[in-house]
């Protein structure tokens, strides 16, 4: 089926100072999909975002929602989106209904429209009872879901959504997800950038990497993985002394960098060798006199892409220790 | 449940384009939120009303027997140079929200919104002319109560008081594009401050110009806050007002002119 095109972004740079904080981007979302912009702290996500809403001009390269262009048509590309995330805001001296009756009057709205459409998003959002409460008095997952309910209010056909779950705890965390999911069900497109690995893996029907200003690589969380080409060798060592000498000793195995992590005295390393690599390494250790507790080849994840595309471990989501519950979890792909 | 309609094909009908009548309307929107702030922390309007009353008591029964006044009782001098104090130390509240309002991200929301640009700087300091309305209110109320009198009639009297207001008002602007520049409200509330002692200290406001050595008259006289209180003094007690009253205009449209613009476009740009 032919896709029509929402968000695009066609070689859009943007320097602050010396800071190149986006670098030649290119991207697309389709309409009615998820597309994660997933990167670490810094990798220019939220300058992106800044760009798609107006706040912020590209110095080269275009962007462009519903295909009105954030420069040239800013104050008509204002009109569909959304905007909600950690920079995005409530008036925590206002009520929840009053943020939302004042968000509604801003898209020009009439009394009786934006009255209905606050008790909608409330009620959609389970905040019918703390609705004329103050948002001060609200907990950090009420906030949010008021903050993305905000967004709605002007029922904008693309939803541009800030790292919308840092600093949640599971339960909300959760909560949000499945609210996204329920919005994109009736056809919204959304943008979410996340430095969670487990949101991207869970709501993005594609995932675009970014680090450093500049897009890494893309595609769907499979493609992602499938890019590793071939399993993983992992192993972890008894003795944390020796975690070095058998990073050492995988580097001459495996295809890449092996990756250590001292926490968990674990080494990985991509293995397109499979059972052979698998062999050599266990003599190879074996030999060296390396005490394991484990080793073996596992599929690659989504973690591993991301270690090996930008050499640092990814922000782990709390959510994954509600993840034995198991049955939240759905992967989906485009 | 009904969920909001949200269309995925097509291009949504966008509003219509901003028309004078749509930005008033978004100025009415910021301004009730930015006064239903202030309702809503009463500790604050108090304790920024406590401060201005304690200048009226100290001038009044500590430092004014000292102040020699010729042909004028001190209370008389002094209570037009508090009108004046305390709109510019309530408009510098304007400094703190913004940067608030930034550092909070609420900006950022409606800066992606389909509203005016105008109204969240218009409806801030709307918001910062009413609570000056109330303070000033309170003023009058306190400076009667310790003995001032308003001596040149009502219709002098009240516009003294309007007078009062507009300069505060002007001011405004000058503390949103200081909050808007240093977008931090602590730092904001001390860089506030700077322009405001020099101008209400080496001024009229609280002692005779004349008594000051030369080259501090040479800037006392003429600068912002003493011409528009010895207007206002001249509104209340009797005496030649034209000439600073005229003076004061200039200076609060000079102001406006030239902090609206200043404003509007340090907003543009954060």
């Amino acid at each position: 089926m032919a896709m029509e095109t929402m968000i695009e972004v066609e070689g859009v740079s943007k320097a602050f100072g010396s800071v190149k904080a986006l670098v030649d981007v290119d991207l697309q979302a389709e309409a009615g999909r998820v597309l994660g912009l997933l990167g670490p702290n810094g990798a220019g996500k939220t300058t992106l975002v800044r760009i798609l809403t107006t706040l912020l001009s590209p110095d080269q390269g275009r962007a462009r929602v519903a295909g009105l262009d954030a420069v040239r048509d800013a104050a008509a590309l204002r009109s569909v989106i959304g905007l909600a995330g950690q920079y995005a805001a409530v008036d925590e001296m206002l009520t929840g209904r009053e943020n939302l009756e004042l968000v509604g009057r801003l898209y020009h709205l009439d009394r009786t429209e934006r009255r209905t459409r606050a008790e909608q998003v409330l009620e959609r959002f389970l905040l019918t009872e703390a609705a004329d409460r103050l948002v001060r008095t609200y907990s950090g997952g009420m906030r949010r879901r008021l903050d993305l309910g905000a967004s709605l209010v002007g029922q904008p056909p693309v939803l541009i959504l800030d790292e919308p779950t840092s600093g949640l705890d599971p339960r909300s965390r959760m909560e949000l997800w499945q609210f996204i999911e329920d919005l994109v069900a009736d056809g919204t497109t959304v943008l979410l950038t996340t430095q969670y690995l487990e949101e991207a893996d869970r709501l993005a029907h594609r995932i675009v990497v970014i680090d450093l200003g500049r897009v890494i690589a893309e595609g769907t969380s499979d493609e992602l993985k499938d890019q590793m080409g071939g399993d993983v060798l992992e192993l972890r060592v008894t003795d944390l002394a020796q975690l070095q000498k058998a990073a050492a000793i995988l580097a001459g195995l495996g295809q890449g960098q092996p990756q250590s992590d001292p926490d968990q005295r674990r080494v990985t390393v991509p293995a397109k060798g499979g059972a052979a690599t698998l062999v050599a390494a266990a003599r190879g250790l074996d030999d060296a006199g390396i005490g394991l507790d484990d080793l073996g080849l596992r599929r690659p994840s989504l973690d591993d892409v991301f270690l090996s595309l930008t050499g640092q471990r990814p922000s782990v989501a709390p959510a994954q220790a509600v993840d034995a519950d198991g049955s939240r979890r759905s992967r989906r792909s485009a | 449940m009904t969920a909001p309609t949200v269309t995925s094909r097509g291009r949504p009908a966008v509003g219509p384009s901003m028309t004078p009548t749509i930005a008033l309307g978004d100025i009415a929107a910021i301004t009730k939120r930015n006064l239903l702030r202030i309702l809503r922390t009463p500790q604050l309007l108090v304790f920024s009303s406590i401060q201005p009353v304690m200048f009226v008591l100290l001038f009044r029964y500590v430092f004014g027997g000292a102040i020699p006044i010729p042909g004028i009782s001190y209370v008389d001098y002094l209570i037009p140079g508090i009108f004046v104090q305390t709109t510019l130390f309530g408009g510098a509240a304007a400094a703190v929200g913004l940067a608030q309002d930034l550092k909070g991200g609420i900006i950022d929301r409606f800066r992606s919104l389909p509203m005016a640009r105008s109204a969240v700087l218009a409806g801030r300091t709307f918001a910062d002319l009413g609570r000056n309305v109330v303070v000033t209110a309170l003023m009058v109320t306190v400076g009667v109560a310790v003995g001032f009198r308003f001596h040149g009639g009502f219709a002098s009297g009240v516009a003294a008081l309007l007078l009062v207001l507009a300069f505060g008002y002007a001011f405004s602007w000058m503390f949103a594009t200081i909050g808007l520049l240093v977008k931090d409200p602590e730092t904001a509330q001390i860089a506030g401050f700077i322009p405001m002692f020099p101008l209400v200290f080496a001024s009229s406001a609280f002692v005779p110009v004349q008594s000051m050595p030369g080259w501090l008259q040479a800037f006392a006289n003429v600068q912002p806050v003493s011409v528009t209180v010895n207007a206002v003094r001249a509104l209340t007690q009797g005496g030649p007002v034209h000439h600073w009253l005229w003076q004061s205009l200039a200076w609060t449209i000079g102001i406006l002119v030239v902090f609206i613009p200043l404003a509007v476009r340090q907003y543009r740009r954060t």
